[in-house]
């Protein structure tokens, strides 16, 4: 890796669903890969994840989410972190997420999203490919 | 004005982007660090530091989220640096410690940061005690580093905190003797944290027998506390024997310091006297000229001729130094 620090990822589950394992195989492939992934446990509020990626200084936040509610909780994160000037921050999302709602994701600035079954290297080479460098 | 300047008044003004932004360039880049640290520390040394550590387990992250919110409830701004290990073969690492705080994470008062130790040894990171100074200097008034799971040799906290709390739960009862080399020669303050749990108060007197060796030389009497993190129960005790810890701190630097004030003044007393009475006697016999004379003609130096002088007065020959 030709990086001068380490890639840092905060791995997100926004609102009410409780299923993370998704979300811990991904942070699980992501540290293997050689990252520092921070993982901010079940049930986040926008609020707290954008607070979150900005005291950690991420490159990188990825969100989980199955309860159906990212039409409702990706634009308020996205509005969250651009206010609070994590402008460089790449963001890519997972979990349940109906194809037609994708383009709508996309167009909030969300660089990808990954559906069941995707294998957890796809998932890693996008970030290690996506990840912005910092100057 | 450069980048690194613009972090640094970032920094001072209390501002959360550049803060963090700060805690990177000390991880990643080592110059810059160096410029960064310089340019902030004379604005540190307000903050309390308090290092957390013990076995994993033990509950350390569940704790410091109660001890948050006590200080919080005190008025004091919180900031935290939580320590987790680098795997040393991918050189990954899973950063999970604010898992347990993440309800704290929208207050403004406090500032939470994971690191990774990236393979530093010692139990916390080569960069926790500089990202410690960017929190100081950012204006937090208390400074909680949460090291990696640790026992024998993860003492390094010992050279970033002020005061250390040592954390057990009950049923560690042989592994406390394992560790008693270790961190529990660095304890401050010891936690039985989990006390609501069977064989707590076996694991507190465990901990009371083996401290009595350690504590019968030591000024400071480390106290054994019970604790329940989950429920925040005896944590106001906590706090108030880390003030108290803090305090006593305060007095020793201060007793210190007025030993070296004495000291000094009583120096240059001596120094005052001596020198003057000499010097008086020499007027009086009329001898100063003739030394000075001496010198000039570079017959004595006045090295020796003091010495000479001090023999005379005292009597017996003085050791050199």
């Amino acid at each position: 890796m030709e990086r001068k620090g380490k890639i840092r990822v905060l791995i997100a589950k926004p609102g009410l669903d409780s299923h993370d394992r998704g979300a811990k195989i991904v942070a699980r492939s992501l540290r293997d890969a050689g990252m520092e992934v921070i993982y901010t446990g079940l049930r986040q509020t926008p609020e707290q994840i954008a607070e979150t990626a900005l005291q950690e200084d991420v490159d990188v936040i990825g969100l989980s989410i199955l309860s159906g509610a990212h039409k409702a909780l990706f634009p308020r994160i996205m509005e969250l972190v651009k206010k609070k000037g994590l402008t460089d921050v790449m963001v890519f999302a997972g979990g349940i997420i109906p194809k037609e709602d994708i383009p709508e994701m996309k167009k909030l600035g969300i660089s990808q999203i990954f559906g069941p079954g995707t294998p957890t290297e796809t998932i890693v080479r996008f970030v290690f490919d996506n990840a912005p460098e910092r100057t | 004005m450069t980048k690194i300047d613009e972090i640094a008044q970032g920094v001072l003004a209390g501002d959360r982007r550049k803060t963090a932004r700060a805690i990177t360039i000390i991880e990643n880049k080592l110059t810059e660090a160096q410029r960064l640290i310089g340019s902030i520390f004379p604005h540190t040394g307000k903050a309390f530091i308090i290092g957390i550590t013990g076995p994993g387990g033990s509950g350390k992250s569940t704790l410091i989220e109660k001890i948050i919110r006590e200080y919080r409830q005190r008025g004091k701004t919180v900031g935290v640096i939580a320590v987790d290990p680098t795997s040393p073969f991918t050189g990954g690492a899973f950063l999970g410690d604010r898992i347990r705080m993440q309800d704290l994470s929208t207050d403004q008062g406090v500032f939470i940061r994971s690191m990774a130790t990236r393979n530093y040894p010692g139990g916390i990171a080569r960069a926790t005690k500089d990202a410690v100074k960017i929190l100081d200097a950012s204006g937090k008034d208390v400074v909680i580093v949460e090291t990696v799971g640790a026992g024998q040799s993860e003492v390094d906290i010992i050279k970033v905190a002020q005061t250390i709390v040592v954390l057990f739960a009950p049923g560690l009862g042989d592994e406390i003797q394992a560790i008693k080399a270790g961190i529990m020669e660095i304890g401050d303050i010891f936690v039985v944290n989990k006390a609501d749990r069977e064989n707590a108060d076996k694991a507190t007197m465990d901990i009371q027998a083996m401290l009595q060796l350690n504590n019968k030389e030591k000024k400071w009497k480390s106290p054994v506390l019970k604790t329940i993190a989950l429920t925040g129960e005896g944590v106001p005790e906590l706090i108030d024997e880390i003030e108290k810890h803090k305090f006593f701190l305060e007095k020793e630097i201060e007793r210190k310091r007025s030993r070296e004030k004495a000291e000094a003044e009583l120096v240059e007393a001596i120094r005052e006297k001596v020198a003057s009475s000499i010097i008086v006697e020499l007027k009086r016999e009329g001898t100063l000229e003739e030394f000075l004379q001496k010198i000039l003609e570079k017959k004595m130096d006045p090295d020796s001729i003091a010495e000479k002088l001090l023999h005379k007065k005292f009597g017996k020959p003085v050791q050199k130094r």
